[in-house]
């Protein structure tokens, strides 16, 4: 699915990720854990693209094509996606419109008509109910007057009606009730398949307990330094990230 | 040789002629008028409220003037100044700027023009439309005359439809337009202005409006396409409790230049003003907007908002903004603020990553931000139509005449 090899990039003159490997298969779900400030939020907007961020060095393959050669819409209609830490609002574009745009430029991508309107707002409907969001979120700017809940539920909400196959969660869990945490990581253990991979960068235990890994990376100063499986995560979540720094 | 120099040597030669084909209330303040463009020549950038458009290098050019009258079939409400069915001397140029060169220019050159009368208590239920098209196979000067007359308790709905045409790549057309609206007590006007002509148009308006006792008037002017564009209003609220919507749109792009001055003047008591002007800029396109609000030192409980908010999508695009307030009274409510803005990157990236590609959400971007304007037209089938060309303006596929009849 997705292969990273020494992948080093910066934000202006400041150098963030400093060697990255990471290969994720199909199906797989990594977790990626680190302290603030370690370079966790930069891999996923490098891998997604965003402008803001420039690589210096390094590849990545995502199902055998060169991601770094994509543009950001590229990347999406290629089957990726990632729920946003902070979801943007857009004042004056509604929900519907924008998923319409969305779903459609997917459509496109991959030679497809434009689906009609009908069936685009039946399609709405059901994903709306699998993420159990709320009707009159959809008629209002995109995250334009969402409390934090119904941001982040916004987010599997359009990762339901993009139907990607490699999602990044970029600390989904932060901000969230108990309550809310289960509804987002359920809407989003529905959504998956088999083929579905997924990179969940996370602060927390919190969360894995809900969307379970395979593996778990921990991300010091740029630098994968550890993967294990689940258990790593509980440790962490006892004993913080000093015990790992200070084997470095 | 100065640009006036060839208008005046153009009135001499044709001032008989231009008066042979007009009638006696243009004719009677004809000269006069011609005396004081003579006398002042084209307003220079050094006039505060001329400082962003060049306007003697717009009128440079060798422009035809054509003095063949538009064919208006009379209808209901829509006459010909020439046929008025009402005397026109209380009206004709009575609240036009007669110090104004631009004013002066057209009051002494134009020959006929439309006059939209409503009598008193009536209703035009539907929408009066004047559509004007640009085109022929030499470069011309146009100068148009609006008169509308709302009595009291009377009510229309005004669409002035400018159109671009079929013609050669280097004819270039220049429009002046005067425009004056009186609205009697009670009366209600819906005034909107669309003009989608094309790059080698020029267009000087300059719109007047009386607003009496407990009327209404809302003047909406959109400006999608025209190459250099000089809109000037000025709205005077003489009887209690009038109210006075001005809102205005602007898309420029290339090298289009877009400048929009207004007056509101707060003569009576109790009147409301609200202002709402948008523009959104690309390529090197030069937007201005500057509008006074003048309360009088009677005008006391006036209420009176004024907001100009603009786009620059391109780092080349500029804009300058001027909102000005002067008030005399002591008891007004008025607001007046101005922002100047680029693209929101974040909600392009944001939109990007749910695949919709670059240049779509700029376009989705650029239209929220004018939704704002168009949202308040109550006008249902008119709101729906802007919808579609200003999508179709923001993405390029601007059709300059779609809905033309002599172009197809």
């Amino acid at each position: 699915m997705l292969e990273i090899k020494n992948l080093h990039a910066r934000v202006g003159d400041k150098e963030i990720l400093k060697g990255i490997d990471l290969t994720i298969a199909d199906g797989e779900i990594h977790a990626i854990m680190g302290t603030n400030g370690a370079g966790k939020s930069t891999l996923s907007n490098v891998i997604v693209g965003n402008p803001a961020y420039e690589v210096t060095e390094g590849s990545i393959i995502f199902n055998g094509q060169d991601l770094l050669s994509m543009n950001t819409e590229e990347r999406a209609n290629a089957g990726i996606f990632m729920s946003f830490q902070a979801p943007i609002e857009i004042p004056g574009v509604s929900m519907t419109n924008f998923m319409r745009a969305a779903v459609n430029s997917r459509r496109k991508a991959q030679g497809k008509e434009p689906l009609k309107s009908t069936d685009f707002l039946k399609i709405m409907r059901e994903k709306r109910k699998l993420v159990e969001i709320d009707q009159k979120l959809m008629n209002r700017s995109v995250n334009e007057g969402f409390s934090g809940g119904e941001r982040k539920r916004n987010e599997i909400f359009q990762m339901a009606m993009l139907e990607p196959t490699f999602c990044i969660l970029d600390e989904t869990d932060s901000g969230l009730d108990v309550d809310a945490l289960r509804i987002v990581a359920e809407g989003f253990n529905k959504l998956r398949t088999n083929e579905t991979s997924a990179l969940v960068i996370t602060h927390y235990q919190r969360l894995l307990d809900y969307i379970r890994p395979q593996f778990v990376h921990v991300l010091i100063d740029g630098r994968i330094v550890m993967t294990e499986g689940p258990e790593l995560a509980l440790k962490i979540e006892t004993e913080g990230f000093d015990w790992i720094k200070n084997q470095q | 040789m100065k640009s006036e120099q060839q208008y005046i040597e153009l009135y001499n030669e044709v001032n008989q002629l231009i008066k042979q084909k007009s009638c006696e209330p243009m004719n009677a303040v004809r000269d006069a008028a011609f005396q004081v463009f003579r006398a002042q020549g084209f307003p220079t950038q050094k006039l505060e409220r001329y400082k962003y458009t060049d306007v003697p290098t717009a009128f440079a050019p060798n422009y035809g003037i054509s003095l063949n009258s538009a064919a208006i079939n009379p209808s209901q409400y829509i006459y010909s100044i020439s046929a008025a069915p009402i005397d026109i001397r209380p009206y004709y140029n009575k609240i036009a700027d007669a110090a104004d060169s631009i004013t002066a220019l057209n009051t002494a050159l134009v020959h006929d023009g439309i006059l939209v009368y409503v009598p008193k208590n009536e209703n035009s239920d539907v929408p009066i439309q004047i559509d004007n098209h640009l085109s022929g196979n030499i470069s011309t000067m146009l100068n148009r005359r609006l008169l509308i007359v709302l009595e009291q308790g009377a009510q229309a709905t005004v669409i002035i439809n400018d159109k671009g045409g079929v013609h050669p790549d280097d004819i270039s057309f220049l429009t002046t337009q005067v425009v004056e609206v009186f609205c009697q007590p009670n009366s209600h006007l819906d005034l909107y202005e669309v003009e989608e002509t094309d790059k080698s148009c020029s267009r000087f308006s300059n719109v007047y409006i009386r607003a009496e006792r407990d009327s209404s008037v809302r003047h909406n002017s959109i400006t999608l396409t025209n190459g250099l564009t000089r809109n000037l209003c000025d709205a005077y609220l003489v009887g209690e409790n009038a109210q006075l919507t001005l809102n205005g749109c602007v898309i420029g792009s290339e090298s289009q230049h877009i400048d929009n001055n207004t007056l509101i003047r707060h003569c009576a008591p109790q009147c409301q003003s609200d202002q709402l002007y948008k523009y959104v800029l690309d390529g090197h396109s030069v937007g201005a907007f500057a509008g006074k609000i003048l309360v009088d030192k009677d005008a006391q409980k006036t209420t009176s908002q004024e907001t100009n908010a603009n786009l620059c999508a391109s780092p080349t695009a500029r804009m300058y903004s001027q909102p000005m307030l002067e008030i005399y009274a002591d008891d007004v409510k008025c607001n007046h603020g101005s922002t100047v803005g680029v693209m929101d990157e974040a909600a392009l990236f944001y939109m990007r990553q749910r695949g919709i590609p670059e240049a779509e959400a700029r376009m989705l971007l650029k239209n929220a931000f004018m939704g704002g304007v168009i949202d308040q037209i109550p006008l249902r089938s008119l709101r729906d139509r802007l919808y579609v060309k200003i999508e179709k303006r923001f993405l390029g596929e601007y059709e300059k005449c779609e809905a033309c009849r002599l172009c197809k």
